[in-house]
This record gives C-alpha cells, structure tokens and sequence, in this order.
C-alpha cells in the first residue's frame, strides 16, 4: 500500500504544483534557518576536552581588599601571583598549571624576514599532560625548568613550520623579544574551540603559537595579554610576588570528580589561613568550577548565537503552522475523492496513512533543500568576520538530524489535516457530487 | 459590515481559523521583538564617539621586548611623525575607541566610599590629545602644560599619589554631579587624593561595550603623558583625503626612527575603518534581523493565501447564492477582507501578549532594555496590512463567482 500511497501523494502534488511548492518551500526554509543556527550553536556550545572536562577544575580565591565589598559577590575571577605560586608549589591536587596570555615579539634566524609579533601562553610544567596536548617532536618542559626559570619553549606546529620549514627544530634556539630560547617540543594540531583554559580572551579562532615558562617570562618582563585586576596600592610592578593584582589563570586536574570535595576543604583553609596573617580581607569565598561549568558561568557561547538559535526555532515553528494550514486546505478539498476511496472500503486508519505519507514526501522534499539551504546558511557564517567562522561546518550527525526534523516536523504537520481528513463523512460527500 | 455571519462561519472553521491566528500571532511577537532589537543595533551602529573620525589614522606600534628608551623615543617619534606633510596633530595614547581591551578604573565620590560609584575608562593624554581626536571641550579648560605626569614616574613613585586634574564626558559629569557644575568637583579613582574636573567634553565614546550602553561615555582624560611601551597607539590627525598618504608615510616615518621595531599593520588603518570593523558584528546581526522579519511576512502572506483561497472555493456555491439574493461584488469581497481583519485582529492582540514575553526573557537573558510601546502599533498595522494585501487575491476570486452557480447542481 506504501507505494500506492506514494504514488497517489505524486499525482496530488502535480495537480497542485504551485501549492506543493509552496509547502516545500516553507519547510525548507525552517529547516534551513533552524539547522544552520543549531549547527552553530553546538559547535560553540561543545565540549573541548570531552575525557577529562569533569577533573579539571578553575580555581578562584578572594584575595581583594574589603572596598566595594558586596556579601554574595563572585570572587576574582584571576588570582594573584603569590596564591598561585603557593598552590603550585603545594602540588594538591594530581596535576596544577598556573598561566596567563602573552604577546612576544619574534626575529627569525633569517635577516631577511622581518621581526613579527605572535600570541604566546606562559604557563607551567603541568600544562601539557593535564590539557593532554599532542606533541609532534619532543615534550614540554619539567617542573625544575619552571625553577630554575630555563629558556625553554614549546612551538605549535605552525610557528614551528614558520619559522624552521619541515626539520624537526626541537634542540634549535628561536629569538623571543630580547632573549634566545631553546626549543624542547612541537604541538601538533592542537586548538580546543572554545579555548577553556583562558576566559579572559577571545575564546573562539584564536591559537595559542608559543608556550614559555611563566617564572621565566615574569622574571624578563615579557609583554602580557589578557586581564588585569588591582586594588589598594598597585603602584610599581603590577606583575610582581606581592602586588595587590589578579591576573593568573590557575587550573587543577583531580583524580576524580568526588575529590573535589577535599580540594575545596584545602582551599578554604588556605583562604582562614591567608587571612590570620592579614593578607586576605574578605571572608573565605571559593571557588572550584569544572571546563563546563566555567563556560556555562561566563556564557561563552555569543549571546548571538543564542539569539539566532531561538530565531531559527520560531522560523521553523512558523514555516510548521503554516504548512499545517495548506496541507489541511490541500487534503479537505479532496473530501469528495476521500469520500469515494471510504465508499469502496477504505478504513479511516488507511486514509490516514495515505495523508501521513503525503506529508512525509513533502518533509522529504524539504529537508533535501533545507540542507541546501543549511549550507548555504554556514557559508555565509563563515563569511562573517567571527573567531568561531571556521567551526561552522555541518558534520554527519547534523546531516543526519536535519532528515530526522525534517521529516519529523512535516509528519507532526500532516497529523492534524490527516485526522480532519479521516473524519469526512463519506455518505455526504458522495451525496453531494 | 456585520460580523455575526463571519463569526459563525469561522466558529465552523475552528481549525484553519485558529491556525492563521496562530501564526499572525507568532509571526507578529517575532517580527515586534526583532524590530526593537534591530533599533537597539541601528542605534550603536550611529553612535557619536566624539572624535573627528574621517580625519584621523591610527598606527600601533610595539617594541621587541621592553624599551628602557621608551619615553625619549616616544617623543622622538611624535616630533618626527608631526613634520609629516598634511598631519597637523599627532598623539599617543594608551587606548584607542572600537578596539576590545581598554583601562578602566573605578570612580567614587569620597575617598572612604565602599562602593563604587561609576566604573569609567581611562585616556591617558599627552599635550595634543584634545586637538588630536578633534575632542568638543564644553566646560572649563585643557591641562595646563604644567599639570603633566609622566607615565615612567608615576609608575616608580610610591606613597601619596595623586592625579592633577582630569577631563570627562558631559554623560559621567551628569552622572556624578547631577544637576550641578562639575568644574572644580572632585572625585576619587587613581591615586590617593581626589582628582579635580577641570574640562569636559561633549562626547568621548570608551573602546569596547564594557558596562553596556549605559556606561558607553563614561570615559575620563588623566594628564599622564604614556608612551609607546603602552598600547602602542600613535593617532594622527589630517584632512580626510590625505589618510591614506599620511597612514603610509607614518609608518615609514616609525620604521625609520629609533630601534627596530613591530608596526602591527593589522590594527594600523583609519579610525573609520577601525569603526567599521567593530560594528561589523552588529551590522550582520541587523541584516539577518531583517532578513527574518521579511522571511516570516512572506511565509505568513502565503500561508493566507493558501486558506483564503481554500475557503473560497469551498464556499463558491453559499457566494453564488448570495449573489443571487442580491449582494453586490463589493459586498462579498467585503466580507473576505472583514474576516481577514478580525483573525488578524485576534493574531494581533494575542501576538502582543506574546512579544512582551519574548521581551522579558530577553531582558533577563541579555540585559536588554523594556520593549517600547511604539514598537507594537507598527507590528500590528504590518500584520493589518500583510492580512488585506494577502486576502486581496482570494476575496476577488470570491467576488468574481457568478450568480449563477447558485443554480447549477444542486
């Protein structure tokens, strides 16, 4: 019956062109809008460390003074070099990373290119084996390097190919603005989207190229990137031990998730502790949030975004009244071939399905051009002067998804005409041919 | 026109009726909530920032690694891009507007104030700031030449330390001193002591959106003479034909004096351009706004077309018999065009409902502002008029149905 079916929806469409068009037109262009706002949407909404985003937890303590103190207040939302460099040093938890953004400038071996500046990240030993970065040639650097304040740098691939081609350049100095650095390893791709492990930076689009050691960066003033908080008498080197500033972003990575209880009773000593000694004004306030729950707090994903994704929903639900509204006019104006196939035995339910597959069809046919239109939706996305336009892509589980709406939303459309349909009273209608 | 027989027929009709009042009514809470929203963008996109922005370019510079010469170089470097043919004001900044990172400072009105009053951004301004960025002074004066820090000293000096004056916008003088002369007025941000208005300036936008709209001119000017170890930015200001010339020879001019050094060309362009850039995101957003509202007009028209004229067949014989008993072309189509109007009515007003919640979710999600009651009459007579010129077609197909197909096949 299936095939009959199909071919009676065929034949339907034909006599209507203009009105079936329509209908596939509407559902293509909800599909399309709906599928390319969503797509974006779960691409920056996604998990960058899917493993591990539940051990790694972003570490925030109160260390500012008590003017504009507000009870209930968010903590800083950076620490201050001093707390950093005590927690790392008291190595807590399995693994503990303080870092911030950098700017430095470069001048290659060759005179004939010129000095240019790139991103840097300075950071500690540990940043490597908790953000598990893939490494192309060699590895990171050791916690002595960190000590002893060594020379050292990891390359993402692409300043390494910038700068040395092709050779393996681990051994090779690179210049980094006035100081010579060794190179002790190569990243390979490595860009987690959104880019979790620094909130105050653009999170999207933009690639971390050099990695240095942060004793060694702080100790030869290199250019920093990122935010700056200061409070009470900030004069002289905002970057120094004891400066009254937060600008250091400091991660943990737990054993498990049910540690974190523990980690958080540590950190709360440390917070009475700091505050016997006069350092910390404010009552103890932690804070300990995993890479999900930090993205969701700082609303990473543009406000954009979620607005184009609601937009895209409302098109959709729109595009969906209104092919409810036509296939109801399109099936009970053939009440009287309704009421002819009931006649001759049909039953109600098998009216029904004949109309389901009508719709069917048309949400088939929409969502092939939705996808087209989908598309084309990303491309332009990624004509957008954005961080995040590359990501805009449609992956296999999106294609698959856009069927799977598609045909879902034009069934569900189909279900309201096809029972008003299945309720024509055959005796009238032949009556009144 | 009586509505009673309309009513009834369309009490029989419950379904396709409530449809179109459906999607009038989504349609319309949609198209009232993206309207407002492309106001708000239109509105940034419009802002007056306050500088002279078809006159000037801006250079960004950075050193490799710290310049212990920075402050000499500095004014090596202003004397040099100053003798530029066709530049007659040159300055360095710490931060430029319509760029993402600025300094900002708390401001309080008393120095043992706990909470702060304002939060406000920070120009650090050599002598040819004001003239420069073509600045409006409104009240009280420029810095004196002898009111100057420079940057360098202020950073070594420790113990009491004090700003000597600042200049402000009119919307923080507003802010902070309302209804009242802010020259002479102290406040309390940078430093100890309090810092005395001596100028304010009609407009000076802050770099980024920082603190929303509210907050977009709360901008304050300190006498602090920075260098190019800071942000890096040199602006110059020339006559609008000649920035692209006078962006090229800067550039030279910066690469040819003192240490070798980074022009980041990237960020080295008009401010025009730079203001493009930084509205791009709000440009696209408006357009696709737009596009959307008119997305949903068609799909809307279209879906009334398709029941009107499903209706109007339906009903060719009741139209023939009305035509036979004497009503006129005019009064059918009439009748097509009233029940039009009162499922768009009911589209409407529930529509309305739905828009301000669609608006208080938005105002909790995105710190937007109340939906304007001015937005809702202009939503309705769109949808009004959508309605008539959508039913237009059906109703003169109605209205062309003869009289006589009352007495065939009965």
């Amino acid at each position: 019956m299936f095939g009959y079916y199909l071919n009676l929806a065929l034949r339907s469409f034909r006599r209507n062109r203009v009105l079936t068009a329509l209908m596939v037109l509407a559902i293509a262009l909800g599909i399309g809008a709906c599928m390319t706002t969503l797509t974006v949407f779960r691409v920056l909404s996604g998990d960058p460390i899917p493993h591990k985003s539940d051990r790694l937890f972003y570490i925030q303590l109160d260390p500012q003074s008590m003017q504009g103190f507000t009870p209930g207040d968010e903590p800083a939302f950076q620490m201050t070099r001093f707390d950093s460099e005590t927690l790392l040093r008291e190595k807590r938890g399995h693994r503990q990373a303080m870092m911030t953004g950098g700017a430095v400038a470069v001048t290659p071996e060759r005179q004939d290119v010129p000095a240019f500046m790139t991103v840097a990240r300075y950071t500690s030993a540990d940043f490597f084996p908790m953000f598990d970065t893939p490494f192309l040639h060699g590895g990171g650097w050791s916690g002595g390097d960190d000590e002893a304040q060594a020379r050292v740098a990891v390359l993402s691939r692409e300043m390494a190919r910038r700068l040395f081609g092709e050779a393996n350049p681990v051994g090779r100095t690179v210049r980094l603005d006035q100081a010579d650095f060794s190179v002790v390893g190569v990243l390979d791709e490595w860009q987690p989207s959104p880019r979790f492990y620094d909130m105050t930076l653009d999170s999207y689009g933009q690639r971390d190229e050099i990695f240095l050691p942060i004793s060694t960066a702080v100790a030869l003033q290199m250019g920093r990137n990122g935010s700056m908080d200061c409070w009470g008498d900030s004069n002289g080197d905002q970057t120094s031990l004891n400066a009254p500033c937060t600008w250091i972003q400091y991660w943990v990575e737990l054993d498990s998730p049910s540690k974190a209880g523990d980690y958080r009773a540590y950190l709360e000593n440390y917070s009475e502790l700091q505050r016997a000694a006069g350092r910390f004004e404010r009552p103890t306030n932690v804070r300990m949030r995993n890479v999900m729950e930090l993205l969701e707090f700082n609303r990473v994903v543009p406000g954009d975004v979620v607005m184009q994704l609601w937009l895209g929903v409302g098109f959709l639900l729109v595009c969906l009244l209104n092919t409810v509204g036509l296939l109801l006019a399109k099936f009970l104006r053939r009440s009287s071939e309704i009421g002819v196939r009931r006649a001759l035995g049909a039953s109600r339910l098998e009216i029904f399905k004949q109309f389901l597959v009508e719709a069917g069809v048309v949400g088939l046919a929409g969502g092939v051009l939705g996808l087209g239109l989908a598309l084309l939706g990303l491309w332009g996305v990624r004509q957008q002067p954005v961080g995040y336009a590359e990501l805009a892509r449609l992956d296999l589980g999106m294609l698959v998804a856009t069927f799977a709406i598609a045909i879902a939303a034009s069934l569900l459309a189909g279900m309201l005409p096809a029972w008003r349909a299945v309720q024509v009273s055959p005796a009238l209608q032949l009556k009144s041919q | 026109m009586e509505f009673r027989p309309i009513l009834s027929t369309l009490m029989r009709h419950k379904t396709a009726a409530a449809l179109i009042v459906l999607e009038i009514a989504l349609t319309c809470a949609i198209i009232c909530n993206a309207m407002f929203l492309i106001g708000q963008r239109l509105a940034q996109l419009n802002e007056v920032s306050g500088l002279a922005e078809n006159e000037l370019v801006r250079v960004q510079i950075t050193g490799i690694g710290n310049d212990p010469n920075a402050e000499a170089q500095t004014r090596a470097d202003l004397a040099a891009l100053r003798a530029i043919p066709g530049v007659t004001h040159a300055t360095v900044i710490n931060q430029v507007p319509f760029v993402n990172s600025s300094w900002n400072s708390s401001v309080r009105l008393s120095a043992d104030q706990q909470q702060a009053t304002l939060n406000a951004t920070v120009y650090m301004a050599e002598d040819q700031f004001l003239e420069a960025l073509g600045l409006k002074l409104v009240a009280g004066r420029d810095f004196n030449p002898d009111e100057y820090l420079e940057f360098e000293a202020l950073q070594r000096l420790t113990g009491e330390v004090s700003v000597p004056g600042a200049i402000i916008t009119r919307k923080m003088a507003e802010r902070l001193f309302p209804g009242e002369d802010a020259i002479g007025k102290t406040f309390y941000s940078w430093g100890d002591g309090g810092i005395r208005v001596v100028g304010v300036v009609e407009h000076l936008v802050r770099p980024n959106m920082l603190g929303g709209p509210t907050a977009r001119e709360y901008s304050m000017v300190f006498p602090i003479r920075s260098h190019y170890g800071v942000g890096g930015n040199y602006v110059l200001r020339t006559s609008p034909e000649r920035r692209d010339e006078v962006l090229k020879a800067a550039v030279e001019t910066l690469r040819g004096n003192g240490p070798p050094r980074i022009v980041l060309e990237d960020n080295t362009m008009t401010v025009e351009a730079m203001r493009d850039e930084f509205f791009q995101q709000q440009r696209s957003m408006a357009w696709l706004l737009a596009i959307v509202c008119i997305g949903l007009l068609l799909i809307t028209a279209l879906g009334i077309v398709g029941l009107a004229s499903f209706w109007v067949q339906q009903r060719t014989k009741q139209i023939g018999v009305r035509r036979a008993l004497g009503a006129t072309r005019a009064q059918v189509m009439r009748y097509f065009q009233t029940e039009n109007f009162l499922l768009a009515t009911i589209g409407i007003a529930i529509g309305m409902l739905a828009a301000f919640g669609i608006n208080q979710v938005l105002m909790e999600r995105y710190e937007l502002e109340r939906l304007p009651l001015a937005y809702l009459p202009v939503g309705a007579l769109a949808l009004w008029l959508l309605g008539q010129l959508a039913v237009f077609g059906p109703a003169r197909r109605a209205a062309s149905v003869p009289p006589a197909i009352a007495t065939r096949s009965v």
